[in-house]
C-alpha cells in the first residue's frame, strides 16, 4: 500500500486545477499587461484568481499580491514593512516557533540593524498573550506570528495576539501557509495586516503564493520592476500558477468544512492509535491544533531511521529529528516546547489530506507499532537515555 | 542518498542484539546527538569469537555497526583494532557527506572496546604475578 502522510510539506495537485490551469499555458498564454484581447483575457483570468482568493480570507481584492510562494510572501512581509517603517522604529516581535522563512528573514533583518525579539512558547506551542504585552515597545514596528505550526500544528490565538498589537500601533503579519484554505481565515475578525499562504499545500500548484496587505500598510516591494501587482511586487504574472491557486481557493471554500470534520475524525484515530505504543507522546496542543496534524516521540528510536523505515512499507511522512535535516540541528519548534535534545531525535509527523482515508490510518497504525519495534530492538535504550560505562 | 549495501545492513542487520556475559563492550557516542553505539565482544585466544552490537541512530549509524561486525568476527585483536572508519565507509559503499562524522562511530567504538578488554588482560595477569 503507499500512503502519502506529508500533507504539510506538499499536496498532489487537484484534477479540477490542473484543468483549471490547462489553458493557460499554450491557448491563452498573453501577458496580463498587453492590451489586446489575448491579454486582456489573461488579466481577467488573473483578476478572478484574485478574488477567490481574497474572499476565502475576508479580504479586498486589492489586497492580494501574488508571489512565487509563502517564503517570498513571508519575506515581502518582513523585509518590506522593515524597511519602509524604519524611520519609525526598529524593533520586531517573532516567536521561536516560526517557520524558516520567518526566521531567516529575521535573522537578515537583524544584521541591517533591526532588533528582533523571539516569544518564547510554552509546552504546548502556545504564544502568551502576556509575553507579547511585556516585549512591545515604543519602537515596535511590526510583530509576526504564525497561525498554525507547520510541525507541530498548533493554532495560536491570533485573533487575541493581533487584538493586543492593534491597541498598540505596531503592524500585525501572520504566516497562514498551514491554516489557509484548511481552516477558516478571516482578515477581519483576526485583526491582521498582513497574512501570508500558498498554493501547493492546498492542492494547488507550486511556485505561487500570496501576501495579503491590509489597505494603507506602508511596505516597500523587494522586486523592482515593471510596478506589477500594485507596485509591490513587480515581474508578469505567474498566470497558470495564479489561476491555479484561485480554483485551489475556490474548492477550499466550498469543501472545507467537509475536509476538516473528516481529518480531524482520521486524526484522532491515528493519535489514538499510536499513543497505544509504549514510551510515545504526543506534540503540541491536544485540541488547539490542525485537523490533520499529529505529531508524536518514540522515545528510543531516531526519526531519520523511522522515516526510511516507514517508506520501505510504502508510508510518506516526515520528522523534526536532527540527523534528517541539513544542518544536523534539531528542530527548533521541539526544543521550543522543552523537548530534550535526545527526545526531538525520535519524532515522527504525520499529516494528513484529502485523499487520506480511513483504510490508509489503520494501516498505518498497523505499521507503526512494528517499525518503532524494530528499531527499539535494534537501539541500547530500552527503558532511559543512561549510558553506563 | 545511501549505498544498496548500507541500507540491507540497515534493514537486515548482522550480529544486531545484547550479549550475555561479553568478554568487553565498547560504548559510544552521545544520545542528544543520536547516535549511541554498544560493541559486545566474546573473545578467544586472542580471537574475536563473537560479536554483537546495538545502535541508537539513523540508517547510517546503524548499517556501518552492523557492517563492522561482520568485518571484525573471526579476526584476532591486532587485525581488529586495525579496521579504520574509512574501510568502514568503504564497505557500505560510501556515506552522505554530512554522516562521515556523527554517523560513522563504530571503528572507535569497536577500538575501544579492545583496548579496555586488553587493559583488563594486563592488570589480571600482573596481579597473578603478584601472587
Amino acid at each position: 500500500m503507499k500512503v502519502y502522510m506529508d500533507h504539510a510539506a506538499t499536496t498532489p495537485v487537484d484534477s479540477r486545477v490542473v484543468e483549471a490551469m490547462e489553458p493557460y499555458f499554450s491557448d491563452k498564454y498573453g501577458n496580463p499587461s498587453s492590451l489586446y484581447t489575448a491579454g486582456l483575457e489573461a488579466r481577467e483570468a488573473v483578476e478572478d484568481a484574485r478574488g477567490r482568493v481574497a474572499r476565502l480570507l475576508n479580504g479586498a481584492p486589492e489586497g492580494i499580491i501574488f508571489t512565487s510562494g509563502g517564503t517570498e510572501s513571508n519575506n515581502l512581509a518582513l523585509k518590506g514593512v522593515a524597511f519602509a517603517n524604519r524611520k519609525k522604529g526598529r524593533h520586531i516581535i517573532t516567536t521561536k516557533i516560526e517557520h524558516h522563512a520567518v526566521l531567516e528573514p529575521c535573522e537578515w533583518l537583524a544584521k541591517q540593524g533591526f532588533e528582533i525579539t523571539y516569544l518564547p512558547v510554552d509546552e504546548h506551542g502556545l504564544v502568551k498573550p502576556e509575553s507579547l504585552e511585556e516585549a512591545l515597545r515604543d519602537d515596535t514596528i511590526l510583530v509576526s506570528i504564525m497561525h498554525a505550526n507547520n510541525e507541530i500544528g498548533t493554532i495560536e490565538p491570533i485573533e487575541e495576539l493581533a487584538g493586543i498589537v492593534k491597541d498598540h500601533g505596531a503592524y500585525f503579519h501572520t504566516d497562514a501557509v498551514q491554516t489557509y484554505g484548511k481552516i477558516p481565515v478571516d482578515v477581519q475578525k483576526m485583526n491582521v495586516d498582513l497574512l501570508s499562504l500558498s498554493s501547493h499545500k492546498i492542492y494547488g500548484p507550486k511556485g505561487v503564493g500570496a501576501l495579503y496587505v491590509r489597505r494603507g500598510v506602508r511596505m516597500d516591494p523587494l522586486l523592482h520592476g515593471g510596478g506589477h501587482e500594485f507596485r509591490k511586487r513587480s515581474g508578469t504574472e505567474n498566470v497558470p500558477g495564479i489561476v491555479g491557486l484561485g480554483k485551489a481557493a475556490e474548492i477550499a471554500e466550498k469543501e472545507m468544512d467537509r475536509d476538516a470534520k473528516k481529518l480531524t475524525r482520521l486524526r484522532d484515530r491515528l493519535i489514538k492509535g499510536a499513543l497505544a505504543i509504549e514510551n510515545s507522546r504526543l506534540n503540541g496542543h491536544p485540541e488547539k491544533r490542525l485537523p490533520n496534524n499529529a505529531n508524536f516521540v518514540f522515545l528510543f528510536v531516531e526519526g531519520e531511521s523511522l522515516i526510511l523505515e516507514l517508506d520501505f512499507y510504502g508510508i510518506a511522512a516526515n520528522t523534526g529529528s536532527a540527523c534528517s535535516s541539513k544542518t544536523l540541528e534539531p528542530s527548533h519548534v521541539l526544543s521550543a516546547i522543552g523537548l530534550k535534545p535526545e527526545e526531538t531525535h525520535g519524532s515522527l509527523r504525520l499529516t494528513l489530506g484529502r485523499q487520506n482515508t480511513k483504510e490508509e490510518v489503520d494501516y498505518v497504525l498497523e505499521v507503526l507499532p512494528k517499525v518503532v519495534g524494530r528499531l527499539r530492538q535494534i537501539s541500547p535504550f530500552k527503558t532511559d537515555f543512561v549510558m553506563e560505562e | 542518498m545511501y549505498s544498496k549495501t548500507l541500507i540491507d545492513h540497515f534493514r537486515n542487520p548482522r550480529n544486531m542484539g545484547r550479549m550475555e556475559n561479553p568478554d568487553a563492550v565498547g560504548k559510544g557516542g552521545n544520545p542528544v546527538c543520536g547516535d549511541v553505539m554498544y560493541i559486545y565482544l566474546k573473545i578467544k585466544d586472542n580471537r574475536i569469537e563473537d560479536i554483537k552490537f546495538e545502535t541508537f541512530g539513523c540508517a547510517a549509524a546503524i548499517g556501518t555497526t552492523s557492517m563492522i561486525t561482520e568485518m571484525a568476527k573471526g579476526k584476532t585483536l591486532e587485525e581488529a583494532m586495525k579496521i579504520t572508519k574509512k574501510d568502514v565507509e568503504n564497505a557500505v559503499g560510501g556515506l552522505p557527506p554530512i554522516k562521515r562524522h556523527c554517523s560513522n562511530l563504530s571503528a572507535d567504538v569497536l577500538r575501544k572496546a579492545i583496548e579496555k578488554y586488553l587493559a583488563e588482560q594486563k592488570a589480571k595477569s600482573g596481579k597473578k604475578k603478584g601472587k
